[in-house]
C-alpha cells in the first residue's frame, strides 16, 4: 500500500478525507432514503414493472459485481504470474475487489422485494439456481480475497500469498462465469440463452475492473502528489487496450451468431437497429464510447506520458460498461417475449409490444448507492490500513 | 490527534445508530401493558395455553410447510383458525389495532411479525355473500371435469 | 358462524354443521362430504393436475375466466404495467395467414419449470401433484423467476395489500402466479376460471388429472391433437391447447 495510501493524517490531508467521507455519506443518505421509501410504498414508486422486472439498480449492481472480479486481476497478474509492477499494486487491487463487490451486492439487496429477508436468502439454497451459486461465490470471494489481503500485508504469511492468490484467481473466474450464466441460463428470452455469456462476462470484467483500478489509482496518486512512472502506465494502458478489444470481439461474436439463426433475426433487428433507444445505447454507448474511443486514446501518440488521457479512457470504458449492462439487462427485457413464435400477440398484459422503461429518480438514487458504498469503504479502508503498523499485525499472528 | 478525532466521530456515529435502533423498542415497551387475552371465542385453545404461548411460532411454521408444500389441509394449527377465534369484536381483526390479539402480545414481547403482510387478519368477511357466490359451483350439477375423478 | 364456536371443536364433523347450515363456508362443508382425499392426506404424485384449453370454444371478448380468477384470488383486476394478472386473454394472429385464435394464458404448471430451477431460495416450488406455487414465506422478491418464465405468467406485487382472501394470502414484495386455485382443488373443486367458463356455457377449459386415464381430460387429450406452448423448450407443461 505504501505507494498509494498517503492521503491521510501524515500528509495533512485530513480535511480532504472528511470532505470525501461527507460527500460519499450524502450520496449514501439519498440511497438509504430511497430504499426506505421504496420499502414502504413498494416497487410501485419505481419505473420497474411486471415487464421490465430488473431496471437501473440492476444495471449498476451487475456492473460493479463484474468489475469487482475484474479489478482483482491486477493482483492476480502480480501474484500468479509474478509481474513486479503489478505485485506492488496487489493490496489495492484486493481491497477494491472487496469494496466494489460490497457496493454491487448492497444495491442488489436493497432492491429486493423483501430485503428484510436477507437471512432467508443466506440460509435457504436451491443449488440448481445459478443465483444461489452466485451467493456462495460472493461469500467465498470475500473470504478468499480477505485472506489474500492478509497474506500480502503480513510478513509471516507472505509465502502464502502466491497459492492464495492463485486460488483467488480461479475463484474469480468461477464467480464471473456464474454472473454471466445468470443471463446465459435464461432459456426463455431471445437475447440471453447463450453459453457465450460466461466467457464474455469474464472479458468484460477484465476491462471494467482494470478501468476502475486505473481511475482509483489515478485519484489516489493525485491526492498524494505522486507521479506515476511512464513505463508502468504504458504497460497497464496496453493491457487495458487488449481487454477492451477483446470485449468488442466477444460482443461481435454474440451478435454474429444470433444473426446466423433465423429465429433470432427479430431480436437482432430490435437491439441493433430499430428497438427504441437501445440501438443508440449499444452503438454509441457500448461500442463507440466504451470501446473504439478508449482504444484510439490509448494508442494515440504520447498516451503513456499522459495520465489524464488514460484516466479519461478508463472513465469512458466505465461509461461504456454501464451502457452494455443497460442494453444487456433492460434492452433484452424490453423486447417482447415470443410466446407463440410466428404469431402477432395482443393482450392486457402487454404481450407483443415493446416494453417501455423510464427509471424514476428513486431508482437512480438507489443505483448510485453501490458506487457510494465502494467509495466510502475504499476511502476509509485506505486511511485506516495506513494506521496499522506492521509490528501490530505481527503480534496478532 | 486526527486519529483521536476519527474515533470520536466514529463513536458519535455509532451512538446515533444505536439511538435510532432503540426507538421502536422503546415505543413498544413504553405503552405496553400486560397482554390481555380478551379476544377469543370459546374457553379452550387447540392446545394448552402454555404450549401455545411457547410454541405457536413452531406450530404455525410446521403447519405452513405441511399445507403449502405438501397440500395437507388439516385445520388444527392453521393460522386461519387462530384468526377465526381471536379476531377482536371491535375491529374484526387480530392485528389492526393496539388491543388486537396478536398485537398486544407481540408489542409486549417486542417481536415483530410479518404474517399480516400477506395473510388476512380478519375472518372471511360478508359470509352471506360469500356463500351465495360459492354455493353455486358446489351445488352445480352441470359441472363436469376431472377434479372429482 | 356467530354461534359459540369453541376452539377445541375445530373438528368440523363434531360441530353442528347442520345448524351452521348455509352460513358456513361451503369449502368447510366439503370436508364432511367430499369423496376426495382427506385433509391430512397431502398432495400425491400419483395425480398430475392439468388443463386442456379448446381455443375454438374460447370466445373473443369474453373475460369470464379472468374475472372469476380476480374475484377468487382477490386481485384488483387493474391492468396497468405494475398490476398482477394471473390469467389473461391472449389474442394471437398468424403472421402469414392472418388466422386468429383467442385463448387464456396462465401459469402452464410445467413439469420442468424454469422458475423453480432459477429460484435462489427454493420459494418457487412444484407440489407433488404438479401444481407450481410460490412459497411467499421464503420469497425474497428478486424476480429472477419472472426473467425465466417463457409465458410471462408471473407478477410481482408492487404495493402493500390488505383485506386478502383468507384462503389466498398474497402481499407486497413477493412474486405470484396462478395456483390452479389450489385452495379449491384441495377441496375437490375446479379452478375458478374453469368453473366460470363452464357457467358461461363455453366449456373451453377442461381441468383434471392427467395421470388418470379415466378422467375427462386424459380422454380428451387422447382423442384430439393438443400442443404445449413453446413445446420446443421441453418443459412438459400441465396446460395444453387444442385448436391451434
Amino acid at each position: 500500500m505504501t505507494d498509494v495510501t498517503c492521503f491521510t493524517a501524515d500528509c495533512k490531508k485530513s480535511k480532504l478525507f472528511w470532505g470525501l467521507l461527507a460527500l460519499g455519506g450524502l450520496v449514501m443518505l439519498s440511497t438509504l432514503s430511497a430504499y426506505f421509501y421504496i420499502e414502504h410504498h413498494g416497487h410501485i414508486v419505481t419505473g420497474m414493472n411486471n415487464q421490465i422486472v430488473w431496471g437501473l439498480p440492476h444495471v449498476f449492481a451487475v456492473f460493479l459485481i463484474v468489475a469487482a472480479s475484474g479489478v482483482l486481476n491486477v493482483a492476480s497478474i502480480g501474484s500468479v504470474f509474478g509481474k513486479k509492477i503489478y505485485k506492488t499494486r496487489s493490496p489495492l487491487s484486493g481491497l477494491l475487489a472487496l469494496t466494489i463487490l460490497a457496493g454491487g451486492l448492497a444495491v442488489l439487496v436493497l432492491d429486493l422485494g423483501r430485503s428484510d429477508r436477507i437471512i432467508v436468502a443466506m440460509t435457504h439454497y436451491n443449488f440448481k439456481s445459478i443465483f444461489a451459486l452466485n451467493m456462495i461465490f460472493y461469500i467465498g470471494f470475500f473470504a478468499i480475497v480477505g485472506v489474500y489481503l492478509l497474506t500480502l500485508m503480513d510478513r509471516k504469511l507472505k509465502p502464502w500469498s502466491h497459492p492464495v492468490g492463485f486460488l483467488a484467481f480461479l475463484w474469480r473466474l468461477a464467480l464471473t462465469t456464474a454472473t454471466g450464466s445468470v443471463f446465459g441460463f435464461l432459456v426463455a428470452r431471445a437475447g440471453y440463452n447463450s453459453a457465450l455469456y460466461a466467457p464474455m462476462f469474464i472479458i468484460y470484467s477484465f476491462a471494467y475492473g482494470l478501468a476502475c483500478f486505473l481511475v482509483v489509482q489515478t485519484a489516489m496518486y493525485k491526492w498524494s502528489n505522486i507521479q506515476i512512472d511512464e513505463n508502468i502506465l504504458g504497460r497497464i494502458k496496453n493491457l487495458l487496450a487488449v481487454f477492451v478489444a477483446a470485449s468488442l470481439y466477444f460482443t461481435a461474436v454474440l451478435h454474429l451468431t444470433n444473426m446466423y439463426f433465423a429465429k433470432q433475426w427479430d431480436f437482432e433487428r430490435f437491439i441493433l437497429v430499430e428497438g427504441d433507444t437501445y440501438p443508440m445505447i449499444f452503438w454509441l454507448g457500448q461500442v463507440i464510447i466504451g470501446g473504439i474511443v478508449p482504444l484510439l486514446m490509448i494508442f494515440s501518440p504520447g498516451a503513456a506520458k499522459s495520465p489524464a488521457r488514460i484516466l479519461l479512457a478508463s472513465l469512458l470504458v466505465i461509461v461504456g460498461g454501464h451502457a452494455q449492462m443497460y442494453v444487456t439487462i433492460v434492452g433484452v427485457q424490453a423486447f417482447p417475449l415470443a410466446i407463440f413464435p410466428g404469431y402477432a400477440e395482443t393482450s392486457s398484459f402487454f404481450d407483443g409490444v415493446v416494453h417501455p422503461y423510464s427509471p424514476s429518480t428513486l431508482e437512480v438514487m438507489l443505483a448510485l448507492g453501490g458506487m457510494a458504498t465502494t467509495f466510502l469503504l475504499t476511502t476509509v479502508a485506505v486511511r485506516i490500513l495506513k494506521f496499522l503498523p506492521i509490528d501490530r499485525l505481527d503480534q496478532k499472528h | 490527534m486526527a486519529r483521536f478525532a476519527y474515533w470520536l466521530k466514529l463513536a458519535a456515529l455509532l451512538g446515533v445508530a444505536v439511538t435510532f435502533a432503540a426507538i421502536p423498542l422503546r415505543q413498544a415497551t413504553a405503552d405496553a401493558k400486560l397482554p390481555g387475552l380478551e379476544n377469543r371465542k370459546g374457553d379452550k385453545c387447540v392446545e394448552d395455553v402454555d404450549i401455545i404461548r411457547r410454541n405457536h411460532p413452531d406450530l404455525l411454521k410446521h403447519h405452513r410447510i405441511e399445507t403449502l408444500r405438501h397440500g395437507i389441509r388439516t385445520t388444527k394449527y392453521s393460522l386461519k383458525g387462530c384468526v377465526e377465534c381471536h379476531a377482536s369484536a371491535k375491529t374484526g381483526s387480530v392485528a389492526s389495532a393496539k388491543d388486537d390479539f396478536c398485537v398486544t402480545c407481540h408489542a409486549y414481547a417486542g417481536v415483530q411479525l410479518d404474517c399480516w403482510d400477506c395473510h388476512a387478519s380478519k375472518p372471511k368477511t360478508k359470509p352471506v355473500q360469500a356463500t351465495e357466490q360459492q354455493a353455486s359451483p358446489t351445488m352445480n350439477p352441470v359441472q363436469t371435469g376431472g377434479a372429482n375423478q | 358462524m356467530t354461534t359459540s364456536h369453541k376452539p377445541d371443536r375445530r373438528d368440523f364433523l363434531k360441530t353442528g354443521a347442520v345448524v351452521a347450515g348455509a352460513a358456513i363456508a361451503p369449502g368447510i362443508l366439503f370436508y364432511g362430504i367430499a369423496q376426495g382425499r382427506a385433509p391430512e392426506e397431502g398432495a400425491s404424485s400419483l395425480v398430475r393436475w392439468g388443463m386442456l384449453i379448446d381455443t375454438s370454444k374460447c370466445a373473443n371478448g369474453c373475460s369470464a375466466c379472468v374475472n372469476a380468477c380476480n374475484h377468487e384470488n382477490g386481485l384488483s383486476g387493474k391492468t396497468g404495467p405494475q398490476d398482477s394478472q394471473w390469467i389473461r386473454k391472449l389474442n394471437i394472429k398468424h403472421l402469414q395467414t392472418g388466422i386468429e385464435h383467442n385463448l387464456p394464458m396462465l401459469c402452464q404448471h410445467c413439469a420442468n419449470p424454469p422458475c423453480v430451477d432459477v429460484c435462489p431460495t427454493g420459494a418457487s416450488m412444484k407440489r407433488a401433484d404438479g401444481i407450481v406455487l410460490v412459497d411467499r414465506h421464503i420469497c425474497i422478491g428478486c424476480r429472477y423467476c419472472m426473467m425465466a418464465c417463457p409465458y410471462k405468467a408471473r407478477s410481482f406485487v408492487h404495493e402493500p395489500l390488505s383485506d386478502q382472501n383468507p384462503d389466498v394470502p398474497r402481499g407486497k414484495g413477493c412474486v405470484e402466479a396462478c395456483t390452479f386455485c389450489v385452495q379449491r382443488v384441495d377441496r375437490d373443486e375446479q379452478p375458478a376460471c374453469v368453473e366460470a367458463c363452464n357457467a358461461d356455457g363455453h366449456q373451453a377449459m377442461l381441468f383434471g388429472d392427467l395421470r388418470n386415464p379415466e378422467s375427462a381430460i386424459a380422454k380428451a387429450m387422447k382423442a384430439y391433437a393438443s400442443v404445449e406452448v413453446r413445446g420446443d423448450l421441453g418443459l412438459n407443461t400441465g396446460v395444453r391447447y387444442q385448436g391451434i
